[in-house]
């Protein structure tokens, strides 16, 4: 297997060994599923017709969680020096953690999307163009929060640093993720994450070879 | 006096007396131009025939949309240097626009929202350019708080410039996305091949830009050379500790 393969491997398993990573984003999405009702009332109607809406800032604001711990307890416990210092390319490692946290987090989160999309009154049919779209967008989402784990790598910023940096560049995600019914919107959607995708990993990986000074 | 050597003012002393000496000359004249760009919007313009004496604020709102903008790139081309040629000068110039470029950004932000009221009955709207602009805004605002939440001050400069460049790449996919969302504000009046503007509400338009322009390089500079004296003082109180110790 290559070291690519391998790194995503081990985050992957690492991300198994600690489910806390990936259910604590997972549960935030559906607590916003579940707050949303409550704070504007319940009427079906009208609940349905904000469903995307109420999904994708779930999601978007789901992404920011795992942001702190990206990075920091590899930096902590001495991995990533290890990892450097045996020539492996900050680039790469970005890039396989870009693509682990891709599954580790979009895959749970289209599992509850439904659920989610059940407890809105949104209607099934529907969802099969919504889910494409939260799909790419969580590949988008994850390229975000790449670059913003490096870059407040031991940084005294938290959760409220981390929100200011991901939700500006995440606005053309949330615009054409959140309208499924437009025409064209969802390949905008994919091709923005596309390139977050493919910009993220160099910005990460130039920010995690700075972080060590 | 021959044209300075850019290279020459790599050396951060020597850029040191060269922005001493050219602060001056920006500053003032930026005053002079910003102050008869505004007599002249204000007072002596013709009032627009359909906004009448409201559109006065153009003056100020424009310029300020204008230099907001330009200086995010500015500062996005100095992180990039400074992240190509690890120029220290560079770098430090991200740290002096950011907190100029949120400024011009609120004034436009505000402005625009004064203007907003009685033009279209509401003090702010989810338009495009409303929305692109207050986006600028939290760009420069999440790249001051990256500088000044890392404990080290080079390596927080660094990561800020990084935050910057991808902000540079999204900047126009967040505009185009915006626009495309929901679009009421009027489209630009003044292109490159000529403009729509009557030459009375031009010409003050043009001076109040270049004041802002110059006011804005002067900022820059006054802030560069604080930044390079605070640099120098906490070397020497370095130094300082160390023989003491």
């Amino acid at each position: 297997m290559s070291l690519f393969g391998k790194l995503i491997r081990r985050d992957l398993s690492l991300m198994a060994a600690r489910p806390g990573e990936w259910l604590m984003p997972l549960a935030f999405f559906l607590l916003v599923a579940l707050l949303l009702p409550f704070a504007i009332g319940p009427e079906p109607g009208l609940l349905a017709r904000l469903a995307p809406g109420i999904l994708w800032v779930g999601a978007l604001l789901a992404s920011l969680i795992p942001v702190s711990t990206l990075f920091a307890i590899d930096s902590a416990d001495g991995t990533l020096d290890q990892l450097l210092v045996r020539g492996v390319a900050a680039e790469t490692l970005a890039a396989a953690r870009l693509i682990a946290l891709w599954l580790g987090f979009g895959l749970p989160l289209l599992l509850a999307a439904p659920v989610a999309s059940l407890m809105l009154g949104y209607p099934f049919g529907a969802l099969r163009h919504l889910l494409p779209g939260l799909l790419a967008g969580a590949l988008g989402l994850s390229a975000l929060a790449i670059v913003a784990g490096s870059v407040t790598l031991g940084a005294r910023g938290g959760a409220g640093l981390v929100a200011l940096l991901v939700i500006p560049l995440a606005i053309p995600l949330l615009l054409f993720g959140s309208s499924p019914a437009e025409p064209g919107a969802l390949g905008l959607a994919v091709a923005t994450a596309l390139l977050l995708a493919a910009v993220a990993p160099f910005a990460a990986g130039a920010a995690l070879r700075a972080s060590r000074g | 006096m021959a044209a300075p050597d850019l290279h020459a003012l790599a050396n951060p002393l020597r850029f040191q007396r060269f922005a001493t000496v050219l602060t001056p000359w920006l500053l003032l004249p930026g005053l002079g131009l910003l102050g008869i760009g505004l007599w002249r919007g204000l007072f002596l313009a013709p009032p627009d025939y359909l906004q009448g004496d409201m559109v006065r604020i153009m003056y100020v709102h424009v310029p300020a949309a204008w230099f907001a903008l330009g200086g995010y790139l500015g500062m996005a081309i100095a992180a990039l240097s400074a992240l190509v040629w690890k120029h220290p000068l560079a770098a430090l110039s991200v740290r002096a626009i950011a907190p100029v470029g949120a400024m011009f950004a609120a004034i436009c932000l505000i402005t625009g929202s004064i203007w907003g009221k009685p033009s279209w009955g509401t003090w702010w709207v989810w338009d495009g350019r409303l929305t692109s602009m207050l986006v600028l805004f939290l760009l420069y605002l999440g790249v001051i708080a990256l500088i000044h939440l890392h404990e080290d001050r080079a390596r927080g400069l660094k990561m800020a410039g990084f935050l910057a460049i991808v902000g540079t790449i999204n900047l126009p996919i967040i505009k185009f996305s915006v626009e495309w969302w929901n679009t009421l504000h009027q489209p630009a009046s003044i292109r490159v091949s000529g403009s729509s503007i009557h030459p009375e509400m031009l010409a003050p338009l043009m001076l109040s830009a270049l004041g802002f322009l110059l006011l804005f390089a002067a900022l820059v500079l006054i802030r560069m050379r604080t930044l390079i004296a605070e640099q120098r003082l906490d070397m020497r109180a370095l130094r300082r500790a160390a023989r003491a110790g």
